[in-house]
């Protein structure tokens, strides 16, 4: 488990990269040297008012500059991440990171690669691409506006899908894998729950193993307080029950390890 | 040097500054942000006779000024704890204070029992959390109930008992005299208030236990009042909290009758809140030019 690191981190830039979506660098130091691709970072609020920190996954790590870039959704009006999308260069916003396990590389290693992100679950993929020395197949689930497309195309073959049909295939990331009959040695995905699901579902029907990214409300962010659980297929070693801590033994999961 | 020592039934603390059952687990994640030795004690998450998966989620739900929780005390049961997290805890020089919860009387006495001969400075016991159906709560709202079960912990204790109360009752003075009546050492309040949160869009409650208990800034008036009501009506050293986030929150709860305090949701945050507030209450006795933080408990009457 890499060294967390709390902070007050100096914001380099933002930009929109389509509606509600925004793409924030920050200067992080340490925090930027010890961070994993698949890892997040905790986001508190300037607002008193606003207790918890926000989990936001990691997009981008520049290590030699040690900079995070985080691409996150405005949840809507009034929101912590409404306040966040407000930072300008030269801001500061406190955080704790790296947080979580990250995805894992090393059995990776000479695999192909099928590297699946669906809405908000697609930023943390770059990093996970970039950081993939071998052949990649990446898909990208859309609602509709596309972002990050390009970015992702310097890292392997992109396949994309949108649910209104505006761009790729109409439908889901599993809808976009049959359509093309697409395939790998091993599948990183992160994206909503019934994405998952469908990922698990299929990582099983095909035999390939999966490793999934997953979501829950999370109160501390650190494996304290025991909000952020999601089911385990077998009773976990820490929580002695069939629960496992998305925040401290997740985000990252083999799929097979979880119920979905 | 001023002192900020202070006494709960005979166990010295080197400050009156403890961590609140639940927001903490039993300090190992956030020993990497706080050095738990600066700590007066560290109160662990409830623990019960067997492992208990709590609550499905979503468990958490923020609010203005506080948040809701219904993890439904989730916990891995006393024979995992007393073999990892006891020996954990004893690493530092700090007092523990374990959190015992259970669905029957003979449940919260196994639990004691059990710790008998464990190095645990206190036992504090959970019969006011709001988000279990058997249990918890039940033995907190009533005053005949309460007095009751403190009689029967008693009885297996080898620690002094602490009885932490629950605000959702009508007179929180009466609940704190059936416990002194039932020969509790120590009393702790507030637990949590119970509170809904709607989603609007989607129709339906946020949490997935449609309840929850508030904790956080919202709460740390109603928390005084009642360190307050409940200090002018026993005699026990109380533990107050609820909302604490600085030195000033605590001294809040110290000059209405405190003896020491606990810091809960004020950890999520900020993790290093407990730490930094033993060194907000070392500043506050310098600028009031007070000697010893005891002068000052339930100064304000």
């Amino acid at each position: 488990m890499s060294k967390k690191v709390k902070g007050c981190l100096e914001v380099i830039s933002q930009e929109a990269l389509g509606t509600g979506i925004y793409s924030l660098w920050l200067a992080a130091g340490e925090m930027a040297e010890a961070a994993l691709p698949g890892q997040f970072v905790s986001l508190y609020s300037g607002n008193g008012s606003r207790l918890l920190p926000r989990p936001i996954s990691i997009c981008e790590i520049d290590r030699e500059k040690g900079r995070l870039r985080l691409v996150y959704r405005v949840t809507g009006p009034g929101t912590g991440t409404e306040e966040f999308s407000r930072l300008k260069r030269g801001d500061s916003v406190r955080a704790l990171g790296p947080l979580g396990n990250g995805f894992p590389l090393s059995p990776a290693e000479g695999k192909r690669v099928l590297l699946m992100g669906g809405g908000i679950g697609i930023p943390p993929m770059l990093e996970t691409a970039r950081q993939l020395g071998g052949e990649k197949i990446i898909v990208l689930g859309y609602r509709d506006e596309l972002f990050l497309k390009e970015e992702f195309e310097k890292h392997g073959s992109v396949y994309v899908t949108t649910e209104d049909g505006s761009a790729g295939t109409r439908g889901n990331v599993l809808d976009a894998v049959r359509e093309h009959g697409l395939s790998g040695d091993l599948i990183f995905a992160c994206g909503p729950l019934p994405m998952l699901r469908a990922v698990k579902a299929f990582g099983l029907e095909k035999n390939i193993p999966c490793y999934v990214s997953m979501e829950e409300r999370m109160a501390c962010g650190v494996g304290a307080c025991l909000a952020c659980v999601c089911g385990s297929e077998k009773v976990d070693d820490h929580s002695r029950v069939c629960n496992k801590r998305v925040c401290r033994d997740g985000p990252v999961f083999l799929s097979t390890e979880v119920t979905i | 040097m001023n002192s900020l020592s202070v006494n709960l039934a005979g166990v010295e603390l080197k400050n009156p500054v403890m961590t609140a059952s639940g927001t903490f687990g039993s300090g190992m994640e956030y020993s990497e942000f706080v050095d738990l030795n600066r700590l007066g004690a560290v109160v662990t998450k409830g623990v019960a006779s067997v492992p208990w998966p709590g609550n499905p989620t979503p468990r958490v739900a923020e609010t203005a000024s506080g948040m809701l929780n219904a993890i439904g005390l989730q916990n891995p049961g006393i024979d995992v704890f007393c073999e990892r997290d006891i020996p954990f805890l004893k690493q530092f020089d700090t007092k523990i204070i374990v959190n015992v919860c259970g669905k029957t009387e003979e449940d919260y006495c196994s639990v004691v029992e059990r710790l008998s001969d464990e190095p645990v400075d206190l036992l504090e016991i959970n019969v006011s959390c709001p988000n279990v159906k058997e249990g918890g709560i039940a033995f907190g709202q009533n005053p005949a109930a309460l007095e009751s079960i403190t009689k029967k912990v008693k009885k297996y204790a080898a620690q002094p008992v602490i009885m932490k109360l629950s605000p959702n009752v009508t007179d929180i003075a009466e609940m704190a005299r059936a416990a002194e009546a039932g020969g509790a050492d120590v009393l702790s309040l507030i637990n949590t208030i119970t509170g809904m949160k709607i989603d609007v869009r989607r129709r339906t409650f946020v949490l997935a236990n449609r309840t929850g208990g508030l904790s956080g800034p919202a709460v740390k008036p109603v928390a005084v009042r009642m360190v307050y009501q409940a200090a002018g009506a026993v005699k026990l050293p109380i533990i107050g909290m609820g909302g604490i986030a600085t030195a000033e929150d605590a001294m809040e709860f110290i000059l209405a009758g405190a003896t020491a305090v606990s810091v809960g949701t004020a950890n999520f945050t900020n993790p290093c809140a407990t730490a930094e507030i033993v060194e907000g209450l070392e500043r506050y006795l310098e600028e009031q030019h007070v000697e010893d933080i005891r002068e000052l408990i339930g100064a304000v009457r």
